[in-house]
């Protein structure tokens, strides 16, 4: 007995829904944009500059008596959050004080940190600095770009892969998706106010890759049946491709999401705003590789006389064998 | 029908065991880690108890290369400098000065006296009393420029001058700076290189980054404070000849000289000559030690072109002080007793111990050549560096796991071969992130867990693909056949366009990131490796063995 995520030789009629959740993803996308602009990201130190201090001790932390020790040394904002998680021992309590960049300075003097250091120590005597990070406002302005810049390229590098191998309205099709999935990750970091620094915008970019990785399977198949069925309606050619291809996106989704949660929960505090923009970016991928790329390709309509070309356009490397 | 070459067989095999090989040391870590040291210390002329039975802890003959940490994981500092470029064209101007000073006082019949005039920028400016002849000076100090000596700059010389009224104003070329600067960040590197390497700490990475930055690493160390301060100081040594003593902090040095305060007696300045007797780059060794009253002190030996220049210096110059000065402070300014032959002497001041052997490695790996400023630090502890491993090593354990069991249960048979392909997969990675040095760092930990959950999907759509043709009526053979070929295009259009974030996020990441972007790329790259080569041949072996009728999948 085998298990199945989905039935065999299913026949779903996909785009019955499709006007229900093109206006959930408008919604979505539209919602977090209004999220990013209005509420904002906490963009962590990689990007805004200033200074992260994580604290360790046996004593449980006292987010006010801490706060009441830095005051006096007037560092302009700090914030000062505890944090808790799974892979913590009984005695391990961490917290993450943050600082803004001080004026007139790149990163932090050494008397800044042991200054804090100090004030915490009449509070905690046995806190240790975990880690501590100091980036200047010249990087991190410098950073913001780059990260930006990432993006876009990947975005359009990605644009004239799909266009080469496949038709335009592909590629637009593919594109629209991942744009999708950017647009409404960044939104959930936005809504949850989980830290946005440089490791987010690596998981960002791995969701494009990974959000196209569904698409393509998508796209492929259609391609495909496109060449088989020439004269079914493009409607019904869609939804077919869909189906046959279902079980495995579902498959594959399902493994990667299986091994990210086990990473989220087990992974750490330090790793798990990455891993959660990576859990986010592959559940919203897979839905958009069904409802936005592919609604997008039937709105679009595609080239169907294919006996001009050679045809075998798509499967060049078929004939690769082992 | 199903049939792959012998010697595609044996390919297969052989890299996978390669890989495997390759990757197995990492299973050591600690001990691995112990023996490659050893071998280090006993290369670089070590010799200390234990160090033999060290390099006995892992056999010679096997491979020994390891994944390297990052700082994340295993804990020590990072600093991104910024290399002060503009430091140096002002230095630059200032030796210039005795060169043109000297050839226009030959001149003087015509050009009449002239005059260091005091200039705010990194420009030398000289007014001269016979103004009519300020074309003809100027002229004369061309005639000093050398051609710039870079690709980009040749044919160009190395100074502008310029003529303002009475005066000649001499500032470094375009193309003299753009060569400079370079020149300027490469010693800079070495320096930093070498101070790194005289504190001795494990594998630092020190690069490049971009045109005036310097990316530096080390594991291990306490502190970015402390990393800061090896490599932050500037360690500018110069012997000077001690013009007048003040207590006015606003007096007004002459031309060609200048005002520095003194290190440890507050509101005492100097009046110095600018241009030094010696320099630290005239030194060849400093030592920590301790001068007569047992307090802390550096003695140093000149090198013979040094030890001359001072020598003589002192001989004509008894019963005057001169000054030692680090980093524009006057560290002590004693009188010359007697002439100083031999090229050796003693830096005194109030130097704690730490102070002192802290200001003798700098002195041994040499002075900056401009200011560093630090932009970017970051200290990781060791503790926490050691949980990320812990956490992330138990997370990948699960995380394989439910996989492995997820695959069993929905394809059988095929599953476990997948499985087999997926435990060779992690394998590989290990194997080739060994082989090409490349650094582990968290979300690399990341990377793999993920090429754990995507490793599977390149069998998945394989799996899926024949279990449609055994539905459309093909029989086992064609089936398997059918499947591996018409997944294909799917499996590398899928993966070429990941491989094409993986190598923007490499080209344009650093650090961590750039750690998570050779994991990715490294994965994909052995993962689909597995799934279209070896899990074929786990899928021949056995077809060829069993030779089913009927396949179930």
């Amino acid at each position: 007995m085998r298990l199945r995520m989905v039935p065999d030789n299913t026949n779903w009629d996909f785009f019955r829904i499709a006007p229900l959740t093109l206006g959930l993803s408008g919604l979505l996308v539209v919602g977090s944009i209004l999220l990013t602009i209005f509420v904002g990201l906490n963009f962590g130190i990689d990007f805004k500059g200033g200074t992260t201090i994580r604290t360790e001790s046996t004593q449980p932390v006292d987010v006010g008596a801490y706060r009441d020790a830095i005051q006096p040394l007037g560092l302009g904002d700090v914030s000062l959050n505890q944090v808790f998680d799974t892979s913590f021992r009984d005695d391990q309590h961490v917290a993450m004080i943050r600082i803004e960049a001080q004026q007139g300075e790149e990163s932090a003097s050494s008397t800044l940190v042991e200054d804090v250091r100090t004030a915490l120590q009449g509070v905690a005597p046995d806190i240790i600095f975990a880690s501590v990070e100091s980036v200047g406002p010249k990087v991190s302005g410098e950073l913001i770009w780059t990260a930006i810049y990432a993006v876009l390229l990947a975005i359009g590098a990605v644009l004239v892969y799909i266009w080469l191998r496949f038709e335009w309205q592909f590629a637009l099709g593919a594109v629209i998706a991942l744009v999708h999935d950017v647009i409404i990750t960044i939104g959930a970091f936005a809504l949850f106010q989980i830290k946005f620094d440089l490791a987010i915008i690596a998981a960002l970019l791995t969701i494009v890759g990974y959000s196209l990785n569904d698409t393509v399977v998508v796209f492929d198949r259609v391609r495909e049946d496109l060449r088989r069925f020439k004269t079914k309606p493009l409607r019904e050619v869609l939804n077919g491709s869909i189906n046959v291809t279902l079980s495995r996106t579902i498959m594959t989704s399902f493994t990667t999401l299986i091994a990210l949660i086990a990473l989220y929960v087990l992974g750490g505090d330090v790793i798990s705003g990455f891993v959660f923009a990576m859990i986010m970016g592959i559940t919203v991928g897979t839905y958009s590789s069904i409802y936005v790329a592919s609604v997008v390709l039937l709105k679009m309509g595609v080239k169907r006389d294919w006996s001009k070309t050679d045809g075998g356009a798509g499967t060049q490397y078929a004939n690769i064998d082992a | 029908m199903l049939q792959i070459e012998t010697w595609k067989r044996v390919l297969i095999i052989l890299i996978v065991l390669g890989g495997l090989a390759m990757a197995m040391p990492n299973a050591f870590y600690t001990r691995v880690e112990t023996h490659n040291d050893a071998i280090k210390a006993i290369e670089k002329g070590g010799t200390g108890d234990g160090l033999a039975e060290q390099v006995g802890m892992w056999p010679t003959w096997l491979p020994s290369s390891l994944v390297n940490l990052g700082l994340d994981l295993r804990g020590g500092a990072q600093l991104l400098a910024e290399v002060q470029v503009e430091d140096v064209y002002k230095a630059r101007m200032k030796s210039m000065w005795p060169e043109i000073r000297d050839m226009l006082r030959e001149e003087r019949a015509t050009i009449g006296t002239i005059r260091l005039q005091d200039s705010d920028d990194d420009a030398l400016r000289v007014r001269i009393s016979n103004a009519d002849q300020v074309d003809e000076a100027a002229a004369l100090v061309r005639g000093l420029a050398r051609p710039v000596a870079s690709l980009s700059g040749a044919g160009q010389s190395d100074i502008d001058v310029t003529t303002q009224g009475d005066m000649i104003v001499v500032q470094l070329s375009e193309a003299e700076k753009l060569a400079t600067d370079d020149r300027t960040v490469r010693q800079a590197l070495e320096i930093v290189r070498s101070r790194i390497d005289e504190v001795g700490t494990r594998e630092p990475t020190i690069q490049r980054q971009g045109d005036q930055r310097i990316l530096i690493q080390v594991p291990g160390i306490g502190s970015a404070a402390e990393l800061k301060r090896i490599i932050g100081t500037t360690a500018q040594l110069t012997f000077n000849a001690v013009v007048s003593r003040t207590e006015n902090a606003n007096e007004n040095p002459g031309p060609g000289e200048e005002l520095l305060p003194a290190k440890d007696q507050e509101g005492l300045y100097y009046v110095l000559d600018s241009a030094p007797v010696v320099t630290g780059e005239d030194l060849v060794d400093a030592q920590p030690s301790f001068d007569q009253n047992g307090r802390p002190a550096v003695t140093f030996r000149f090198d013979p072109t040094g030890a001359r220049r001072f020598g003589d210096y002192t001989a004509e110059n008894i019963g005057k002080p001169f000054a030692i000065v680090l980093d524009n402070e006057v560290i002590s300014a004693p009188t010359i007793q007697a002439h100083i032959a031999g090229g050796s002497g003693i830096i005194t001041g109030n130097f704690t111990l730490e102070e002192s052997t802290e200001l003798a490695v700098l002195l041994r790996a040499g002075a900056l050549p401009a200011s560093l400023d630090f932009l970017e630090e970051r200290t990781i502890g060791p503790e926490l560096g050691a949980d990320s491993i812990e956490a992330g090593k138990i997370a990948c354990i699960v995380a394989g796991i439910a996989v492995l069991a997820f695959m069993f249960a929905s394809y059988g048979l095929f599953g476990v071969f997948a499985n087999v392909a997926l435990m060779v997969n992690v394998g590989l990675i290990f194997g080739l992130l060994s082989m090409i040095g490349a650094t582990l760092t968290l979300p690399g930990i990341a990377g793999i867990v993920l090429t754990i959950g995507m490793a599977v999907d390149a069998n998945v759509l394989i799996f899926e693909r024949i279990r449609e043709e055994l539905r459309n009526g093909k029989g086992p053979a064609r089936a398997i056949e059918l499947g591996y070929e018409k997944a294909l295009s799917a499996i590398v259009d899928a993966n070429i366009t990941t491989i094409l974030t993986a190598l923007i996020l490499y080209a344009v990441g650093s650090g961590p990131v750039r750690g998570f972007a050779i994991t990715l790329g490294v994965g994909i790259v052995t993962s689909v490796f597995a799934a279209i080569y070896v899990t074929r041949l786990i899928v021949v072996f056995w077809f060829e063995r069993r030779r089913p009728k009927t396949l179930e999948i």
